[in-house]
């Protein structure tokens, strides 16, 4: 586990995922003050029952979300390799969810900004209950020159992946 | 207004398609709290003048789905289903883990109250303040998890459509009923997420009767604001805690005690109660996880605890079969219970059970009861449309759970649940089967029997429960026991899973309510007077009781039977409960929770708990 500051990656083993939000509810305390699910920059997607993962930024080594903003509302933390929102500049056009690969941005849902993961300044606290749980879906690793882009997958997609690893033949029907 | 709610209800008459808010006062607020408590309530000041004449399946009954101030915030969410029950004709508190009340709260609602009934199938969508009752043609029929997809790709797709800059939009909570809820089986549950149910009480059986398929919420907004964030974060730390370093329930959920209630504790069902011991150690946990688990830990809105597994069968004859492996209850209802022991067949069914939206425990009693009549020749093949309902035979046991799902045949008989249907069979053998029922006022006792006494429950616990056989809600002294109805109450009504409080300290749960809320509750003052008089409610409307059963206490506060014969095998054989003896606590238990020596809540308790109108309409059956 990385200690001194440097560029920061979350791996993340979908497959492990309990489905018990605990990341929702320190991502929305964090950032928000409040348990609010809708506005967590991590977000559990349930599509099919039993098949839950968590949904959140992939930090691409190309960062198309940041070239594609219109407003230059995006930029990339040198710290942590984050993406970070200009909450004034952003004017919630939403393209950059569509040069998302993995559609993962996602609009606050009261105020007109996007929400996309900012790596809690190198200490994120989704990490941190994950761990504290046991169920280590989420381990913070250095940021190497891995392909992390591959990670950026609509939610359906990753759903049709999840449903045949975990209930195999069975799993395609459910979809 | 108190801290910790959203501050308005949904109420949702499905006859006039009319929706409204409606908020209710903070004093109620504050006695009733929510979920169970605030469930007794609204159903004893609406409906309560006429609670003999309504029909549970008719459209004057109402469906409540309620919240608590705890829920989302206690670690483990959960949402009350409540409303008259179809098989105690009292009110049962049934609650079902999930996301579903966290969504609702955040959708600005501490609950919906559907009344009426609509006469084409719909289900309600509710995107925050927007509330939509849809035509529900398309899903009427279908099983547990066609239901859930359908559902969840159309609601999807209409948040799409209304709200395209929002980005990608996650599945909404979604509660539903199997095709046994649309054909009102009184055994039917209120669901989600596939395997999650509402079970006790009934209350798929009175979403069907409204033509109510789903209700589905997609709420935006934060949870509510409390009254301390700075405790409540605290709070949720030492229970997550707790759990993690306590493990209970956490590495096997209840999953480890389909073989140990019976080889330790002697107080498993097994064909049908007749004995209570078993060593298969075929049922071993170790057999399920290594077998069937493809996922160790699910779990619910903040649950540290995740003590769901998920399994699924990949080969052999039950190939296909997906569902939670079988917490305790399925293990024991859909394994033992039938003479069963192998963990791909108990799968099987604990899925077939979800697919067809039943209860597990009360449909894994009424099919063990079959059962039994089959052994004794009591009822035939004949009378079982052909079915070889042997001890065991899995075939034959799934057969007959399609049946009483779609009310086929032998299934419309036993769809009435094992008090009704034992009333029935007696009338067409012309002799008493009741001996062979093991319930409670019509509701079918859960996995944990009395006999050896070295389990949790007391004898008098199901005899007077205001639940019945509901394990999840025993009769209990001292009253301030953690087993006690009373105690529990409080979980069900605060609305959270009450797995997550078994180590933490007593008064953990107070502080944490007041955290939230702002307001002070001790244990005491929640027993007496909060709890009790939630307690004479619902005991209340148990004995008022109708229109097709009443409960006289002189009868029916009382063990099944066959917890008077003595236990055929194990080390506790020859263990029996004395009558009594029984008799006698049942005494000390109406002593202490007011009741008279008939078991009617006396005049005078009533009164110092500000329940005149209670009073009077026992006045009758004193």
């Amino acid at each position: 586990m990385p200690t001194k500051k440097e560029p920061i990656w979350i791996a993340r083993d979908l497959a492990k995922c309990s489905g018990c939000r605990k990341c929702e509810i320190a991502c929305s305390l964090f950032h928000e003050k409040r348990i609010w699910p809708e506005a967590s920059r991590i977000r559990v997607f349930m599509l099919v029952p039993g098949l839950d993962f968590p949904h959140f930024c992939t930090q691409c080594e190309d960062y198309p979300c940041v070239g594609a903003c219109p407003v230059k509302a995006l930029s990339i933390s040198k710290e942590t390799g984050a993406v970070l929102v200009d909450k004034d500049k952003c004017v919630g056009c939403g393209q950059c969810i569509d040069a998302c690969p993995g559609r993962i941005p996602h609009m606050h849902p009261t105020e007109n900004y996007i929400l996309i993961c900012d790596l809690c300044r190198g200490n994120p606290q989704c990490v941190k209950v994950c761990r504290e749980g046991g169920w280590n879906v989420l381990t913070k690793v250095s940021r190497k020159e891995q392909a992390y882009k591959l990670y950026a997958r609509k939610p359906e997609e990753i759903t049709r992946d999840l449903a045949i690893k975990i209930y195999g033949e069975q799993g395609e029907r459910l979809l | 207004m108190i801290l910790g709610y959203a501050g308005k209800f949904l109420e949702v008459d499905l006859s006039t398609k009319k929706v409204k808010e409606i908020k209710f006062s903070d004093d109620i607020l504050k006695d009733y709290i929510g979920g169970r408590g605030l469930a007794a309530k609204i159903l004893w000041d609406r409906l309560g003048s006429k609670w003999s004449e309504i029909d549970p399946l008719g459209p004057e009954n109402l469906l409540l789905f309620l919240t608590g101030p705890l829920t989302g915030f206690f670690p483990g969410g959960r949402i009350c289903v409540s409303g008259k029950s179809p098989q105690s004709n009292g009110v049962v508190g049934s609650t079902v883990a999930g996301e579903f009340g966290v969504e609702l709260k955040c959708a600005g609602y501490d609950g919906i109250i559907v009344t009426g009934a609509s006469e084409e199938p719909v289900y309600l969508f509710v995107k925050d303040s927007e509330v939509e009752i849809r035509k529900a043609n398309h899903i009427w029929g279908k099983d547990a998890k066609q239901t859930v997809s359908k559902i969840t790709k159309e609601c999807r797709e209409l948040l799409r459509e209304r709200f395209p800059r929002k980005g990608e939009w996650r599945e909404p909570s979604i509660l539903y009923i199997g095709p046994a809820g649309e054909n009102k089986v009184r055994t039917a549950v209120v669901a989600a997420k596939w395997t999650h149910a509402a079970g006790y009480g009934g209350y798929g059986a009175v979403m069907g009767s409204k033509k109510l398929k789903a209700v589905a919420v997609k709420g935006t907004g934060p949870l509510p604001e409390v009254a301390d964030m700075k405790s409540v974060k605290r709070l949720m730390q030492s229970v997550c805690k707790d759990v993690y370093e306590s493990e209970l329930w956490r590495r096997w959920g209840t999953g480890a005690a389909g073989y140990e209630v019976g080889a330790k504790t002697s107080s498993e069902p097994i064909r049908n109660w007749q004995e209570e011991w078993h060593d298969e150690k075929s049922f071993g946990v170790d057999q399920f996880e290594n077998r069937v688990w493809v996922k160790p830990y699910w779990g619910d809105f903040g649950c540290p605890t995740t003590c769901l597994k998920i399994a699924a069968v990949k080969t052999g004859r039950f190939k296909g079969a997906i569902t939670d492996n079988p917490d305790y209850e399925l293990q024991a209802y859909l394994g033992p219970n039938l003479g069963i022991f192998t963990p791909e067949e108990n799968v099987f069914l604990a899925s077939l059970i979800d697919d067809l939206g039943l209860c597990g425990i009360q449909t894994g009693n009424v099919l063990g009861f079959a059962a039994e009549l089959f052994q004794r020749g009591i009822l035939t093949k004949e009378d079982l449309d052909g079915l070889e309902l042997r001890w065991g035979n899995t075939e034959a046991f799934a057969a007959l759970a399609r049946k009483i799902a779609f009310r086929e045949g032998i299934g419309n008989l036993l769809a009435e649940g094992t008090y009704r249907a034992a009333l029935k069979i007696g009338e067409m053998k012309r002799m008493d089967v009741l001996a062979y029922a093991v319930q409670s006022k019509g509701i079918g006792i859960g996995a944990h029997g009395i006999r050896s006494r070295k389990d949790y429950p007391e004898t008098y616990s199901y005899a007077c429960s205001v639940q019945g056989g509901d394990h999840t809600s025993t009769a209990c002294l001292p009253l301030d026991d953690f087993r006690s109805e009373l105690i529990m109450t409080f979980n069900d009504s605060a609305v959270y899973c009450y797995f997550n409080i078994f180590g933490i300290p007593r008064n953990l749960k107070f502080e944490f309510y007041r955290a939230v809320t702002g307001i002070e509750l001790t244990q005491e003052e929640w027993l007496n007077p909060k709890a009790l008089r939630i307690l004479q409610l619902q005991r209340a409307m148990l004995l008022l009781g109708g229109p097709d059963l009443k409960w006289n206490p002189k009868i029916h506060d009382a063990n099944p039977p066959r917890f008077y014969e003595p236990l055929p095998s194990g080390p506790y054989k020859g263990k029996t409960v004395d009558r009594a003896e029984v008799e006698k606590e049942i005494l000390n238990y109406y002593e202490a929770v007011g009741w008279d020596e008939n078991g009617i809540p006396k005049t005078e308790n009533l009164k110092k708990l500000e329940l005149d109108d209670v009073d009077r309409a026992l006045e009758k059956l004193r």
